[in-house]
């Protein structure tokens, strides 16, 4: 029974390693913190033991030195773990500038993958090793929460938002995915796999199937579909803003302020069109909420984002 | 030690008066302590019985006693009973009662009958929730998280709010009691820095009480609000936010914490002094560590949040916070660990909790570090290391200091001694079977088990029978202080005043005391913990 129990976990993300090495100087701190107060008392319980029942213990009432040095030595050491905790945060908190992003959709009781070529994945996700993936989630209904233990790696998957969460993965290997916040009745079933794969062999998984073709490309096809086109027209001269090399930008606001365009703009534009409406603009674009679906915005936000191209038109 | 013409008290407050009318009307705060500890204990072993339920299930991977839905109602249900109907009252509602008004020399509380009226809401709030029990349980966790909590499940989510919400009103009851008793009604001489460190801790925790559970009771109202009106708080279908649900409750549900073990530590201040026979080291610096705790306690609340998408700023603000809030709780223990130093130092029953007390809070405390250094937060939140540090803390810390001080004020309260071998064995067994079940957790947490799982990888397995066998133990060790308490209600060898030869207001009077406490006011001219001056009544 006891093979096969692992008492720590497998390290195959960059960020295993740092993760680990603030959890072993803890556990030193711990341990040596823990010693400390258990050998005291013993050695006090025994030394100092009540032998005459009569006995009373000396009249000492405190000690100012004591006082300040254990105030201040614990306050210099949680201050050290403090930088390092956020020095690691910060580092899981900016992904690089060139990831493989990957869209994941969380549902009761499911993980959905949509890779950027076209591929869809359910409770399995495919990546390359040795390159940062950053994964742009949002949920169907609940709050779901992503989870591979060997990455050292978490993040809340909230709906109404995209969370963000980014891993490079050491080796190859299939590693657990599990979903960390309580969501339902098959909470524990909502678990799956990451595999990670050599490059070669994960251009070729690329390659083998995506017959819708790539998820701008649906993305596109919805945009006609929808007819979002007859307002966002390439020209300037449609109803609505040109979309084209939108992505990244910031947009001035009706009634001041900016924004940034980034994925929960596009996506909160959708649903929500009079939220925040660009400057110069009408709030006359109707609401797509019950329309279109999450993996069906994130189509419509990854063609969004490819629309490059063209020449900035739009005069801001 | 007790010398051998002890007699019991003709006149005393278990007999003044008979019958059930004279205990479900009275206004003695020391009757009302009994009757919360006859609720508490009953509530306690509701959520314990869940809890092995929840064990038994757990030693297998596939989960095969209960189905997926059943577990799910279990966990919650041990949570809601554990947290709001044990863990909050116990401590304050049971030894706070009796002990505040004996402690400053006072008669009984400022609001006698307001004390009466704490309990029957209690006890309201409390079939309520069993009402939602009984009916077909509630699957949404303790937490209540939206959206789940108002649009998804499907279970008794509205009972189960209302019972939380009107037991609320019987802590910021008690707390206003207390509070408006130790500021109005100390008996002459007794200054603020003459008072029993428990007291303080009462003190503290009763701020919390009264300023934090009306967010709970307001938030709770909002989810059976958006589950029957569909108002637009935490669902973002509606345009809600659901993360302002977690907000709103960590608000309130991360100084219950303290609500919980501030007065433990009350406790623990007692025993080690009285198993001592010696002040605590370094007074103002327990008593003012247990406001700050208080204060610094309301500032936390987001390190529950530190994967849930709040801003990397706001993230720093809560960590370095929560690295703040663990000064005090050091300071504390070391300041208990210097008081046994040339000590007279006993191994009775109670010091054992206290040992045991501050070896498991001091585990739970340092893990606790773990959890606020958010970098290393984000791999170990939301699995079983988070489970096991706060059961370090909650019944570790809460549940070693609540039987610690049960014993130890036992004789007081019923005038009776119970069997000293049997109590000490059973604290040891105590102490064995909570390492047995949780330390295994902290183990099996850094490996990435996710809490609330029902069905689990199989690598897991063994840590989690340890983890169950632990359970069957702990279970062993809190039925053994029943038997031995009951049993000593009528056969136990009589107390008198002060059988642990103590200093304190409540051992220099009558054991079981008289309904006014004290035959006469009393003058205080000592200060807490003076054995090199002992008091009347001091028959060591």
């Amino acid at each position: 029974m006891w093979t096969g129990t692992p008492l720590f976990p497998e390290s195959a993300s960059t960020m295993a390693g740092r993760v680990d090495a603030l959890y072993f100087f803890l556990l030193a701190v711990s341990i040596f913190f823990s010693l400390l107060i258990a050998g005291l008392i013993v050695f006090y319980a025994i030394k100092f033991h009540r032998h005459d029942p009569n006995a009373v213990g000396g009249v000492i009432h405190g000690g100012m030195v004591l006082e300040v040095t254990w105030t201040v030595v614990p306050f210099l050491i949680t201050m050290v773990i403090f930088v390092w905790g956020a020095s690691v945060f910060f580092a899981m908190s900016r992904p690089p500038d060139e990831t493989l992003n990957i869209y994941v959709v969380g549902k009761q009781w499911m993980w959905k993958f949509q890779h950027l070529d076209g591929q869809r994945e359910i409770n399995e996700l495919h990546v390359p090793v040795g390159r940062p993936v950053k994964l742009i989630m949002t949920s169907e209904d609940v709050i779901h929460d992503l989870f591979v233990p060997a990455f050292r790696v978490k993040a809340d998957v909230i709906p109404g938002r995209y969370t963000h969460l980014w891993f490079e993965p050491t080796k190859p290997g299939r590693y657990q995915l599990f979903c960390a916040e309580y969501c339902g009745t098959r909470h524990s079933g909502m678990i799956g796999q990451v595999v990670v794969m050599d490059p070669s062999e994960y251009q070729t998984w690329l390659s083998g199937g995506a017959p819708e073709g790539s998820l701008a490309s649906a993305g596109a096809k919805l945009f006609q579909d929808l007819a979002c086109n007859t307002c966002h027209r390439p020209d300037a001269q449609g109803r609505g803003p040109v979309l084209e090399g939108l992505f990244g930008n910031t947009v001035q606001l009706q009634g001041g302020g900016t924004n940034t365009v980034d994925e929960a703009y596009v996506r909160e534009s959708i649903l929500q069109p009079a939220a925040k409406v660009a400057s110069g603009f009408q709030p006359i674009m109707p609401t797509f909420q019950g329309l279109v679906t999450e993996e069906q915005l994130l189509e419509l936000v990854e063609y969004v984002k490819s629309l490059k191209g063209l020449p900035q038109v739009q005069t801001r | 030690m007790a010398s051998p013409t002890i007699l019991i008290p003709p006149r005393h407050y278990l007999n003044d008066g008979y019958g059930v009318a004279s205990w479900l009307l009275t206004r003695d705060h020391k009757r009302i302590a009994l009757l919360y500890l006859g609720a508490v204990t009953f509530f306690f072993f509701v959520g314990g019985a869940f809890a092995v339920l929840i064990r038994l299930d757990l030693a297998t991977p596939a989960g095969d006693l209960v189905s997926d839905e059943t577990y799910n109602k279990l966990f919650t249900m041990h949570g809601v009973m554990m947290v709001f109907f044990f863990l909050i009252p116990a401590i304050p509602s049971v030894l706070g009662n009796f002990l505040v008004p004996i402690m400053i020399g006072a008669k009984d509380l400022a609001f006698p009958k307001l004390n009466l009226f704490s309990w029957y809401i209690y006890i309201v709030g409390g079939l309520f929730t069993l009402y939602a029990l009984v009916a077909g349980g509630v699957d949404t966790g303790w937490t209540f998280y939206a959206p789940f909590s108002t649009v998804s499940s499907t279970t008794n989510v509205i009972p189960t709010a209302l019972g939380i919400f009107i037991t609320g009103f019987s802590s910021i009851l008690t707390g206003l009691n207390f509070i408006v008793t130790i500021h109005r009604m100390r008996a002459p001489g007794m200054t603020w820095f003459r008072m029993p460190l428990f007291l303080w801790s009462t003190y503290a925790t009763s701020l919390i009480n009264v300023l934090g559970t009306p967010v709970i009771a307001i938030t709770v109202l909002l989810v059976a609000a958006e589950r029957v009106f569909k108002f637009g708080f935490f669902n973002p279908a509606l345009g809600g936010d659901p993360v302002l649900f977690q907000h709103l409750f960590w608000f309130y549900s991360h100084p219950a914490v303290y609500i919980m073990v501030l007065p433990a530590m009350g406790v623990i201040s007692e025993l080690v002094a009285a198993g001592c026979r010696k002040p605590v080291f370094g007074y103002p610096f327990v008593a003012f560590a247990s406001l700050a705790i208080a204060v610094l306690g309301f500032l936390v609340w987001g390190h529950h949040m530190f994967v849930a998408g709040q801003s990397v700023y706001a993230a720093l603000i809560f960590s370095i916070l929560s690295f703040l809030v663990a000064i005090p709780s050091a300071v504390k223990v070391f300041n208990w660990t210097a008081t046994m130093y040339k000590g007279a130092v006993s191994w009775d029953t109670p010091m054992l909790y206290a040992y045991g007390f501050i070896g498991l809070f001091t585990i739970g405390g340092l893990t606790g570090l773990f959890l606020a250094a958010v970098g290393l937060d984000v791999h170990v939140t939301d699995t079983y290391f988070i489970v096991a540090h706060f059961h370090y803390i909650m019944v570790g810390g809460t549940i070693m200091g609540y039987l610690g001080g049960l014993h130890y004020w036992w004789p007081k309260m019923s005038g009776r001694l119970y069997n000293e071998g049997l109590a000490k064995l059973s604290a040891g067994i105590v102490f064995i079977g909570f390492n047995l079940t949780f330390f295994p957790q902290f183990v099996v947490g850094y490996l990435g088990m996710p809490r609330r799982y029902h069905s689990y990888p199989e690598e897991f397995q063994v840590l989690n029978v340890l983890s169950s066998a632990g359970a069957s133990i702990l279970g062993v060790g809190y039925l053994i202080p029943m038997i031995y308490l009951m049993w000593s209600l009528r056969y136990g060898r009589l107390a008198g005043s002060n059988p642990w030869g103590s200093v304190g207001l409540e051992w220099t009077t009558t054991s079981p005391p008289p309904t006014e406490n004290f035959a006469e006011t009393p003058i205080v001219t000592w200060n807490a913990y003076e054995y090199n001056a002992p008091v009347e009544g001091h028959v060591a």
